[in-house]
């Protein structure tokens, strides 16, 4: 039978890097969905009721999948890693508490106003709501990453010995939630969130205005499109290139926090100075790719690169190698190659906001197709980078579950069988097959059928012609 | 401003912080069960009406709520977590496949009506229409095995005592869910409505005695510890209440009878309270005071949901006056 240990870092990979999906995409929505909910509000441009009314439908199906995902995770602590739950609860279980008092409770109520009441409240109240869905959502990621951090950058604690059991104390609250790492990891992780969504958003917009203009093809409600396509645009501009600067930052700290999980990024085993960074590396044989070294690897390396991140800009900073650790090392392959195949993704979306941008600048951004084809290609690339990055952070921290106090393999259930741990995790991977898929379908349809037409809008008066609203709404505003 | 030491040093005003978490912690659980009761048991009456708008309105009355109602089920999980971490993981451990079965049932509870929505052909709409029903049956059901398990200390998922106390809150929730349904859309719905949550008070009442019955033949200390004066308290108000019910659903008074339901559900949750403290975890033979969390988390926690709870009682009231009233028939889902 399987091990239950496995079975339950399995079962805890797989559950949370489906669940990642939804969070990205309400919390990256919440900031477009309160400034359409504002401008709607305010009125006079009938576009951005388009746009609220359809970013909503994603949004709302987004929420309800995240919450039902979302309760598993916060069950599974207990179910799965109960030894880690008993040592650690008392620094982990209270921002869990908060999560749900403080945020999820202002996001779900708040919700049911934002999707269901426009209708039956007050402008000002529809606005507040679409505030403080927003706020809870990235509230949310406040506690969930401190809980997080501290696992990462663990402070203000004492770790005793109870019955032959670890349990670590709290023993200052402030140094322990305000951990070193959780601002950077709040950044970085919000700041993805909403890169995610500005691709996943000029991904599908420019299929359709690639279909309109390239094309020729007749398609509805262009100019909300358009619309779509500009003010992703926008945002990639604003959040691409601050996720590669700060991403630079936070390597640092990763180096100065928990060198070992670095070294595994950058696959150094021995201790050296002047460490390249491997920008393109090529497995030449399948040994260098489940198993990379970076003095073996051949690729395109930047002289002291690695070194040169990792202190904050001197190239012949001295690396420290896995095999100077005592704990084992990490699996170094997943670590390694999620790293590289993230931070190129970060460029390539820096690539993707000065292109549109430079098309915009030069009124072609309509007519390029080859542009459109490669915002196309790269519309869930932004979810896949959290992904990544994730696996980095978690798998690259292995083996411990809190850095340097728990081993994750000490933090699972004792009780637990491997027949029970196998049964939920063949259970999770046909259930959450079928949630990705239809998930998938749902989002699909909402894109399929567009944002609704001129007729049925609110802010366009009955009876009025509304037949040259369309072609103000883009020029309108520019 | 408080010192971290003067936190660490004793509870609160001296208050006893390790009973209030305890009452808090089953107050949490009842609030899950009387919000998402009606939720559950509106499901349920759902399994009865086969005319399409009638579907559709039950699914538009719980729209706007469930959500947010099922959070207390978060906050029920977060609060035991962080108040008494080792029965949080003693408790959800031990009953591991039945955790994941409610787990799994909410699931199907939340995605069906999602995606009962999206097309309108009748073998899909049929499908979706009975996984919604079965989770909306389920979840209490389990739920209600879970808390069983939990007063008599099984180390099993699977147990008697489980079995009639999943029942028993299946029951109760369609107890609710009928007098919510009958507040949001007495006059879209069909008259069965009412017969349903007549017939589920009787069910409930009797299940509550046989709940009562079995736990006195399983309970350690067996039925002394059921004749108590709060027990019983509890058992002749639960009658009062669920005659109570009775006639103003009968009336018409649909928020009395949805008042009554919220009575009953914080009497069974009150009735579990009751006859396990001291204890709280007593599989592992845990009491209160031992399973407490430490002294300084203890009181960053009591400030935190002293401040944080009023406020989310205040969201409640913000989103159920925004749908007071009878649902009508635009609101489509």
């Amino acid at each position: 039978m399987i091990d239950p240990v496995i079975a339950s870092r399995l079962q805890f990979a797989l559950t949370t890097m489906v669940h990642i999906i939804f969070p990205v995409m309400s919390m990256g929505l919440a900031p477009f969905l309160i400034y359409f909910t504002w401008r709607d509000v305010r009125g006079g441009d009938p576009v951005y009721e388009q746009l609220r009314r359809f970013w909503t439908k994603i949004f709302a199906i987004s929420f309800v999948v995240g919450t039902v995902t979302g309760i598993v995770l916060e069950f599974e602590f207990g179910t799965n890693f109960a030894a880690f739950a008993t040592a650690a609860g008392e620094l982990f279980g209270g921002p869990l508490a908060v999560e749900g008092m403080m945020a999820f409770m202002l996001e779900a109520t708040f919700l049911g106003i934002f999707v269901f009441g426009r209708e039956r409240v007050s402008d000002r109240l529809y606005l507040v709501s679409s505030v403080a869905v927003g706020l809870g959502t990235w509230l949310s990621a406040v506690w969930i990453l401190i809980a997080n951090s501290w696992m990462q950058t663990p402070r203000g604690y004492d770790v005793v010995t109870e019955n032959g059991q670890t349990i670590v104390h709290l023993t200052d609250p402030i140094a322990a939630y305000l951990n070193p790492r959780f601002p950077y990891m709040f950044v970085h992780m919000q700041n993805a969130a909403v890169e995610s969504v500005a691709l996943f958003m000029a991904g599908v917009a420019a299929y359709y205005v690639y279909r309109h203009h390239v094309w020729e093809y007749p398609v509805e409600n262009v100019a909300f499109w358009e619309k779509t396509l500009k003010i992703a645009i926008v945002a990639l501009l604003i959040t691409a290139p601050l996720q590669v600067l700060q991403g630079d930052l936070y390597a640092r700290h990763v180096y100065e926090t928990q060198p070992q999980k670095f070294a595994a990024m950058e696959a150094v085993w021995d201790t050296e100075a002047y460490v390249p960074e491997y920008i393109f590396a090529i497995p030449t044989d399948l040994s260098q790719l489940t198993d990379p070294r970076a003095k073996e690897l051949f690729g395109i390396g930047i002289p002291g690169g690695a070194s040169w991140l990792a202190s904050g800009g001197d190239p012949t900073a001295e690396i420290r190698g896995l095999n100077s650790f005592e704990s084992s090392a990490p699996p170094v392959a997943i670590v390694f190659w999620s790293f590289r195949a993230m931070v190129g993704m970060g460029f390539w979306f820096i690539l993707l906001a000065f292109w549109g941008g430079y098309r915009w600048f030069t009124g072609e951004l309509f007519e390029d197709g080859l542009l459109h084809t490669a915002l196309m290609a790269s519309s869930l690339l932004g979810i896949l980078a959290v992904e990544l990055g994730w696996v980095v952070t978690e798998v690259g921290r292995q083996p411990w579950v809190i850095q340097g106090i728990l081993k994750t393999s000490a933090g699972v259930s004792p009780g637990l069988t491997g027949t029970e741990a196998l049964i939920t995790l063949v259970g999770f991977v046909g259930v959450y097959a079928t949630i990705l898929g239809l998930y998938t379908y749902v989002v699909a349809r909402i894109v399929r059928e567009g944002p609704p037409g001129e007729d049925d809008l609110e802010s366009v008066p009955r009876g009025q012609d509304t037949d040259d609203a369309p072609a103000s709404g883009v020029a309108g505003d520019d | 401003m408080i010192s971290v030491e003067s936190l660490a040093a004793g509870p609160l005003f001296g208050l006893p912080l390790a009973e209030l978490w305890f009452a808090l912690i089953f107050t949490l659980l009842g609030t899950f069960l009387f919000l998402d009761g009606f939720d559950f048991g509106a499901g349920a009456v759902f399994a009865t009406l086969d005319d399409e708008p009638a579907r559709e309105t039950v699914l538009s009355a719980i729209g706007p709520f469930w959500d947010g109602n099922e959070v207390w089920l978060v906050v029920f999980g977060g609060a035991l977590f962080a108040a008494f971490p080792s029965v949080y993981a003693g408790l959800f451990s031990r009953h591991y496949l039945l955790m994941f079965g409610i787990l799994g049932a909410l699931i199907l509870r939340g995605l069906a009506p999602e995606m009962y929505e999206q097309r309108h052909d009748a073998r899909w709409q049929r499908w979706w229409g009975r996984s919604f029903v079965a989770g909306s049956v389920l979840a209490p059901f389990l739920l209600g095995a879970f808390a069983g398990n939990w007063l008599v200390g099984s180390a099993r998922s699977f147990t008697l005592v489980g079995v009639v106390v999943g029942a028993t809150v299946t029951a109760l929730t369609v107890v609710s869910g009928a007098a919510f349904l009958r507040l949001k859309a007495e006059s879209a719905l069909p008259a069965s409505v009412r017969r349903i949550g007549l017939g589920a008070v009787a069910a409930y009442l009797l299940l509550v005695v046989a709940t009562l019955g079995t736990l006195a033949v399983r309970l350690p200390g067996g039925a002394d510890a059921l004749l108590s004066v709060p027990v019983l308290a509890l058992v002749v108000a639960s009658i009062a209440l669920a005659a109570g019910y009775a006639a103003a659903l009968r009336r018409g008074a649909n928020l009395a009878a949805l008042a009554s339901a919220a009575g009953l559900t914080y009497g069974l949750v009150a009735v579990v309270a009751v006859v396990m403290y001291p204890a709280v975890d007593p599989a592992a033979g845990l009491t209160v005071t031992e399973a407490i969390v430490s002294t300084l988390p203890l009181n960053l926690m009591s400030i935190g949901a002293a401040l944080l709870l009023p406020l989310v009682a205040t969201y409640f009231v913000v989103l159920y006056s925004a749908f007071s009233g009878p649902i009508t028939a635009e609101e489509a889902y």
